[in-house]
């Protein structure tokens, strides 16, 4: 079996792909510390051709296994060629990033990430929905029963966090401020994309695709059809199984 | 180490012994990582690394015998200040401290956060009195090449004296009349700190003295990035070299840098680099990088990359051109032969600045780079800005292009990281589907 294994900053994300080249296992396991000898622990006994890693902790694991590493922005563009292969822009939100890539011919040639504050990234949403009292999984379907969008417009998770307070303190709905908080996500990543020619196909990964309402707004704004990816918080360590597959 | 030969030097200066062993000590530590680190470097790198760890002891000696000596000491930030008027008064012109996050919560106390580090990190050095260049100076010539600098001048004059340069946004000739007069004001300036009028024959003798040093580091430039088959030094000590030619003796610098080349052309005839034949050989535009700010180099070096060139202040753009010498008879025909030369200076106060867009295309084709990375430090508009153009010219040409914003804290390495190696991985690709 082919893995790839996608050690980000909360959770690793591991993948194998079997000898026809498909998704055959997928496991989402927490990065604590010595996150490379946990990956090998739970590696440990299975059938292994050849692991290729991606993702923050890619060097950790190279160095622990000498295998090939691979960047995130490699994996996740393989990723979604392997499932959409006419794929020519990538649209990933992430939580502690968000990406946007461009593909052509399944190598990608360009690609912008968010600057380092967590603005507009999943981070932001988690955030928002625990002080709204929603669970992350529920937050996007609930808002969907907004009537009223309210603009957020502070650049910095912090600030966009009191302004929510404020918000609520004006006695604003719930869904109301959790749909504005989906709109402004879903504009600061548009902003992002809309760098590239939007008129192909364009994939959307990562956990914000899991997310109705992102989804919804984030079409409604780049006025396209996105594309969602069956396995979208798993996309990088496929991506990165892939190209162990393919190397074989 | 304790440095204990220079205690009495920098009690003379006010620097504080101990914060400067600590800082000295870290510096030499930080070199140590970064460069020493590195497989295969040229033997006469020797000199520079020697310097770097003489940069706050040895270096700040030698300065202060020129001031024993009545020499003037002109602390600078920017390669506007025209340097072969001090050296032709026998006196030192160097670059400030200005590139360490270290002492910048210090600045922070009387400058704004959001500005650019490298003012707030040289604002933060006098405050502290950490570095011997500043604390030496007889007086620092500031310029107006951004909102931020200018009015910092103002703030950083209440503790060392500051003179300012106006250099004009635009480079027409009215503009150029100004900027002529700031030169000759500053040329008066110096023979007033100097005592005396200096004759032709000094100021012939400094250019030609300054000259041979940016003719030097031109050399040093073509060996690092005209063969595209072999780099025979490492971007990380060519940028270190570019750094030190800020603070060294000019001649001295000079002989030992040719010595390097030397070594370097004996390289390139043996086909012996410093990177495996599969590095993406990129250039690096932008900001400039006041040392120790190493980060984005040791980044792009430590992830399959090598950097062949700096097209920044420190870097190409400060010795790209001469002061033209051929039948120069006077000291007013030097001076506007020194006018013409600092005109051609393309930095992005102004606008427009469309050569410098159609420099950078060109100096990507001599070099067949493999692409580009544009650095901004956090806060520098006029650069930053002027990214869309250079990007889209970029573009239009097929060159691979990364934009990073960065600042000198250590905190966003890995981010940066992330987007070289996926940068690298694409030009590589690209590379091989063309081969």
């Amino acid at each position: 079996m082919y893995w790839g294994v996608d050690i980000g900053s909360t959770y690793t994300k591991i993948a194998a792909l079997d000898a026809n080249g498909g998704v055959s296992e997928v496991h989402t396991i927490h990065t604590l510390v010595n996150q490379d000898d946990r990956v090998m622990e739970f590696l440990n006994g299975k059938n292994i051709s050849s692991i290729v890693a991606t993702g923050y902790g890619r060097d950790m694991m190279k160095q622990k296994t000498g295998c090939k590493s691979i960047s995130e922005i490699q994996a996740h563009a393989k990723g979604a060629c392997m499932f959409f292969e006419d794929t020519s822009v990538v649209i990933d939100l992430g939580g502690q990033d968000a990406k946007v890539i461009q593909i052509e011919d399944g190598q990608f040639v360009d690609f912008r990430m968010n600057d380092k504050c967590a603005a507009g990234t999943g981070k932001f949403l988690e955030i928002a929905a625990t002080r709204l009292g929603f669970a992350l999984e529920e937050f996007g379907e609930a808002c969907k029963k907004y009537d009223k969008l309210i603009e957020i417009s502070s650049m910095c998770a912090v600030f966009a966090e009191s302004e929510l307070i404020s918000l609520i303190a004006k006695k604003e709905s719930a869904e109301n401020i959790g749909a504005g908080v989906h709109n402004s996500i879903a504009s600061r990543l548009s902003t992002m994309a809309r760098k590239y020619q939007l008129d192909k196909r364009v994939v959307f990964t990562g956990g914000g695709a899991l997310n109705p309402l992102l989804v919804e707004m984030l079409e409604s704004q780049l006025e396209i059809k996105l594309s969602l990816h069956p396995y979208p918080q798993l996309n990088g360590a496929i991506g990165a199984a892939k190209i162990a597959f393919d190397g074989a | 180490m304790s440095y204990e030969q220079y205690h009495s030097l920098w009690n003379k200066l006010g620097i504080d012994t101990q914060k400067i062993t600590a800082g000295v000590d870290g510096a030499i530590k930080r070199h140590e990582e970064v460069f020493l680190t590195q497989s295969n470097r040229p033997s006469k790198m020797e000199y520079f690394d020697e310097f770097w760890r003489n940069l706050q002891t040895g270096r700040i000696a030698e300065l202060d015998k020129l001031k024993e000596q009545g020499k003037p000491l002109v602390g600078t930030f920017c390669i506007f200040v025209p340097e072969e008027t001090v050296v032709a008064a026998g006196g030192a012109c160097y670059g400030l401290c200005s590139g360490s996050p270290a002492s910048i919560p210090e600045a922070e106390k009387e400058l704004p956060r959001n500005i650019c580090p490298l003012i707030k990190s040289a604002h933060g050095f006098k405050l502290l009195k950490m570095c011997g260049y500043t604390q030496s100076a007889d007086f620092i010539y500031g310029e107006t090449t951004c909102e931020a600098k200018k009015k910092t001048w103002e703030v950083l004059n209440t503790h060392h004296p500051v003179h300012v340069m106006q250099i004009p946004q635009k480079k027409d000739e009215k503009s150029m009349v100004l900027w002529g007069k700031e030169v000759e004001e500053f040329n008066a300036h110096i023979e007033e700190v100097a005592g005396r009028e200096l004759s032709f024959e000094e100021m012939k003798n400094a250019t030609e003295i300054i000259n041979a040093k940016r003719a030097a580091l031109r050399r040093l430039d073509k060996l690092r990035g005209m063969y595209p088959d072999i780099v025979p030094i490492s971007g990380k000590d060519g940028l270190l070299i570019s750094q030190i030619s800020f603070v060294d003796e000019p001649i001295r610098f000079t002989e030992m840098l040719n010595e390097l080349c030397d070594e370097l052309e004996k390289r390139v005839s043996q086909k012996s680099s410093v990177f495996d034949s599969d590095t993406a050989r990129l250039m690096v535009l932008g900001t400039p990088f006041a040392a120790p700010n190493w980060k984005l180099h040791h980044i792009v070096e430590t992830s399959g990359g090598a950097i062949i060139n700096e097209e920044s202040c420190i870097g190409h753009r400060y010795y790209k051109d001469d002061v033209e010498l051929d039948g120069v008879g006077t000291k007013e025909e030097l001076t506007a032969k020194m006018m013409q030369r600092y005109k051609k200076i393309d930095c992005a106060c102004f606008t427009p600045n469309e050569e410098r867009i159609q420099k950078i295309v060109s100096m990507f084709k001599e070099r067949q780079a493999d692409g580009v990375i544009y650095y901004t430090l956090s806060f520098c508009h006029t650069y930053n800005v002027e990214s869309f153009l250079v990007e889209k010219a970029l573009k239009a040409e097929g060159i691979p292009y990364l934009a990073i914003e960065s600042d000198y804290s250590p905190e966003d390495a890995g981010q940066i990281k992330t987007r070289v190696e996926a940068f690298i991985e694409s030009v590589k690709a690209k590379k091989q589907a063309k081969a």
